[in-house]
C-alpha cells in the first residue's frame, strides 16, 4: 500500500537532487535551469499528495499556480541567459565570474 | 461579495491596469521616446496612490476569504514602498537619459514589481504570498539585466535569477509542508492549528524552510551572497531601487509570516532570527571594510542594516515590530539620499563609483559634501542623526525582549561598520589632492532628493515626522 509518506519521500529526494544540481554542477547554466524546474515540480508532488491525503482541493489549486509561475520563470531565465551568452560567448558556470562574490 | 473584495485591492488593480496600458501604449507610439513621460506619469500615479492609501486608513479589511489582509501594517508598508519606488524612478530618469539607457520597459517593470510588493505585504494566505513574491521577483530579475548589451548587468541578472529562483523554491517547499501539516494555506488557519503549541515537527520544518527563503529575499547572512554582485553589476538606478522598496516589502512579509501564521510560538523562531540578525550585522560590518566600490559598499551596508531590522523582530512583541518599521522607514530614506548622490557621481560624463574619486571633494562642492556626510553619519548611527534613533529602537526592543547579548553585539557591529562610512567622510574632507575630480553638475531632481533626505536626517530628530506613532499603530494591527 502506497501512503502519504512514500510520496513525501519521493518529493524530498527530488528536492535534494535539485539543490545538488544547482550547487555541485560546474558545467553549464542550462543544468541549473533544469534543476530549478525539478525543485518546483517536487514541491508540486508534495502539494498534490497532501491535497489527496487531506481531501482538500486547495493543494491542487496551489499546484496550478506553481505550474504557471514555473513556466514564466523558465521563460525569464532563458531570456536572461541568452542575453548573457551574447555578451560573454559562453554559458559555462565557471565563466559567470566577471564580478567576484 | 466580489465587489467588496475588489474594492479592497483597488490600488493594486489600478496599478496593474496602468502597467498594461502603459506597455501597450508605449509600444504603439514612441517606444523609448515615450519613456521620460512614462516615468513621470508612473511616479505621479504611485505618489498619488501612496497619499490615497495613507489618508483613507480605516479598520482592517480582508478580501477573497482572508487571502488578502488590508490592515494598518500593510498600509504602512505600502506607503513606504510606493513613495520610495516613485522617488527612485524620478532620480533614475536623469541618469538613464544621460547614459542613453532609458527604456520604456523600465517604468512598466518597476510598476509590476511594486504591485507584487503590495500583494506581498497584505498576504493572508500562502498562495498570495507566493504569487506576490514571484510577481515582484520576476520583474526584478529582468530589471537587473535591463542593460542587455552590458556584460556586468546581464551577469547580475543571471546571478540574481538563479539564487532568487532557488530561494523561491525553498520557500515553496516550506509552504507545502506547512500546508500539509496544518491542513490549510490561510495564515489564520495555520495559527489556529498550532493553538498554544508546541509546534509539530512537520510545521517546524515548514517554518524553517520558509524563513530560509525569506532570508534570501532580505539578504540576511548566510543567504546574502547574491547581494554584492547584483548591487555592483546592475545599473545604479536599479541598485538604488533594490536597496529600498523590495527590502521594505520583504521585511514586512517576513514579519507577516512570523506573526500572522506562527505568532503563538515566538520561542521557536526567535532564536533562528537572532542568529540571522547577528551574522548579518557582523558580516556587513567586516566585509564592507575592504570595498572601494561605492555600490558594493552599499550592498554590505544594506546587509548590516537588514541585520538590525531583524533584531526588531526577534523579540516577538508589538514594540519590536514598531522598531522594525521605524528602522526600515529611516533606512529607506537614508538609502534614497545616498543613492541620489551615487547616481550624480560622474567624471567627463561617465559614471564613477570608486570612493577614492571623492578625495578632497569638500573643497570643490562643500554643500554636497556636507549633505553626503550627514547621510553617512546617519547610516553609521552617529547620535545626533536620525539613523541613531532607528538603531536605538531596535536595540531597545531586543533588550526588552530578553535578548541582551544580541543588543550588545549590535552595538559592537555598529561601531565596526562606522569605519567604512567615516572613511568616505575622511576622503572628502582630509583626503589627498588627486586628479580624480568629479564633474560638478548634478541634475536638479537628484540634487533636490539628496538635500531633502539629508535635511530630514537632522530635522527628523525632533519627532521623526510622526513615523513612530504611525509605526506603533501599524504594529498593533499585526501583533495583538
Amino acid at each position: 500500500m502506497i501512503g502519504l509518506e512514500h510520496y513525501l519521500t519521493v518529493a524530498a529526494a527530488l528536492f535534494v537532487i535539485a539543490i545538488f544540481g544547482i550547487f555541485v554542477n560546474r558545467k553549464n547554466v542550462i543544468v541549473i535551469l533544469m534543476s530549478i524546474e525539478l525543485m518546483l515540480l517536487s514541491v508540486n508532488i508534495n502539494l498534490v499528495a497532501f491535497s489527496a491525503y487531506l481531501g482538500d482541493l486547495v493543494g491542487q489549486i496551489f499546484t496550478m499556480f506553481v505550474l504557471t509561475v514555473a513556466a514564466a520563470e523558465a521563460a525569464i531565465g532563458l531570456a536572461i541567459l541568452v542575453c548573457f551568452y551574447r555578451n560573454r560567448g559562453s554559458i559555462a558556470v565557471d565563466d559567470v565570474n566577471v564580478m567576484k562574490g | 461579495m466580489i465587489s467588496d473584495d475588489l474594492s479592497v485591492v483597488l490600488p493594486e488593480i489600478i496599478l496593474s491596469v496602468y502597467a498594461m496600458l502603459a506597455l501597450v501604449g508605449a509600444v504603439y507610439t514612441g517606444k523609448d521616446k515615450a519613456a521620460p513621460m512614462l516615468v513621470w506619469t508612473t511616479s505621479a500615479l504611485m505618489l498619488a496612490l501612496a497619499v490615497w492609501i495613507g489618508l483613507t486608513a480605516g479598520p482592517t479589511e480582508t478580501a477573497f476569504g482572508g487571502a488578502l489582509i488590508d490592515d494598518g501594517f500593510a498600509r504602512f508598508a505600502k506607503v513606504v514602498v510606493l513613495a520610495s519606488a516613485a522617488l527612485v524612478m524620478l532620480m533614475s530618469q536623469d541618469y538613464m537619459r544621460r547614459q542613453k539607457t532609458l527604456l520604456f520597459e523600465f517604468p512598466v517593470l518597476i510598476t509590476l514589481a511594486v504591485v507584487g510588493m503590495m500583494l506581498m505585504v497584505s498576504a493572508g494566505d500562502l498562495m498570495t504570498l507566493y504569487m506576490g513574491l514571484e510577481l515582484q521577483s520576476l520583474a526584478l530579475y529582468v530589471v537587473a539585466a535591463i542593460r542587455r548589451d552590458n556584460l556586468k548587468s546581464t551577469e547580475a541578472g543571471l546571478k540574481y535569477f538563479v539564487l532568487g529562483a532557488l530561494s523561491s523554491g525553498l520557500l515553496l517547499y516550506g509552504a507545502s509542508l506547512t500546508y500539509g501539516y496544518s491542513g490549510t494555506t490561510l495564515f489564520a488557519g495555520i495559527l489556529a492549528s498550532i493553538g498554544d503549541g508546541p509546534i509539530g515537527i512537520g510545521l517546524l520544518f515548514g517554518l524553517v524552510f520558509m524563513i530560509t527563503g525569506l532570508a534570501f529575499k532580505v539578504s540576511a547572512v548566510p543567504f546574502h551572497m547574491w547581494t554584492p554582485d547584483v548591487y555592483e553589476g546592475a545599473p545604479t538606478p536599479v541598485t538604488a531601487f533594490f536597496a529600498t522598496a523590495p527590502k521594505m516589502a520583504a521585511m514586512a512579509l517576513f514579519a507577516r509570516v512570523l506573526f500572522d501564521a506562527f505568532g503563538s510560538v515566538p520561542g521557536d523562531w526567535g532564536q533562528v532570527i537572532a542568529v540571522l540578525s547577528l551574522l548579518s550585522m557582523f558580516l556587513g560590518a567586516f566585509a564592507g571594510i575592504g570595498q572601494r566600490n561605492f555600490k558594493r559598499l552599499m550592498a554590505y551596508s544594506s546587509i548590516a542594516h537588514m541585520g538590525f531590522a531583524l533584531m526588531g523582530l526577534v523579540a516577538g512583541t508589538a514594540l519590536g515590530v514598531q522598531a522594525m518599521l521605524v528602522y526600515m522607514a529611516i533606512y529607506v530614506t537614508m538609502s534614497i539620499g545616498t543613492f541620489a548622490f551615487i547616481m550624480g557621481m560622474q567624471k567627463d560624463g561617465q559614471p564613477v563609483v570608486d570612493i577614492r574619486s571623492l578625495n578632497m571633494y569638500a573643497s570643490v562642492e562643500p554643500l554636497k559634501a556636507l549633505a553626503l556626510m550627514m547621510l553617512l553619519f546617519s547610516l553609521a548611527g552617529v547620535p545626533p542623526f536620525v539613523g541613531f534613533f532607528g538603531k536605538f529602537y531596535v536595540i531597545k526592543a531586543a533588550v526588552d525582549g530578553g535578548y541582551v547579548w544580541l543588543a550588545v553585539a549590535g552595538v559592537i557591529a555598529s561601531v565596526i561598520s562606522a569605519f567604512y562610512y567615516l572613511r568616505i567622510v575622511f576622503y572628502m574632507y582630509f583626503g589627498e589632492e588627486g586628479d580624480r575630480r568629479l564633474d560638478g553638475t548634478m541634475p536638479p531632481v537628484m540634487w533636490g532628493i539628496m538635500m531633502v533626505a539629508s535635511f530630514a536626517m537632522i530635522v527628523g530628530v525632533v519627532n521623526l515626522f510622526g513615523v513612530e506613532g504611525l509605526a506603533l499603530a501599524a504594529a498593533q494591527t499585526l501583533v495583538n
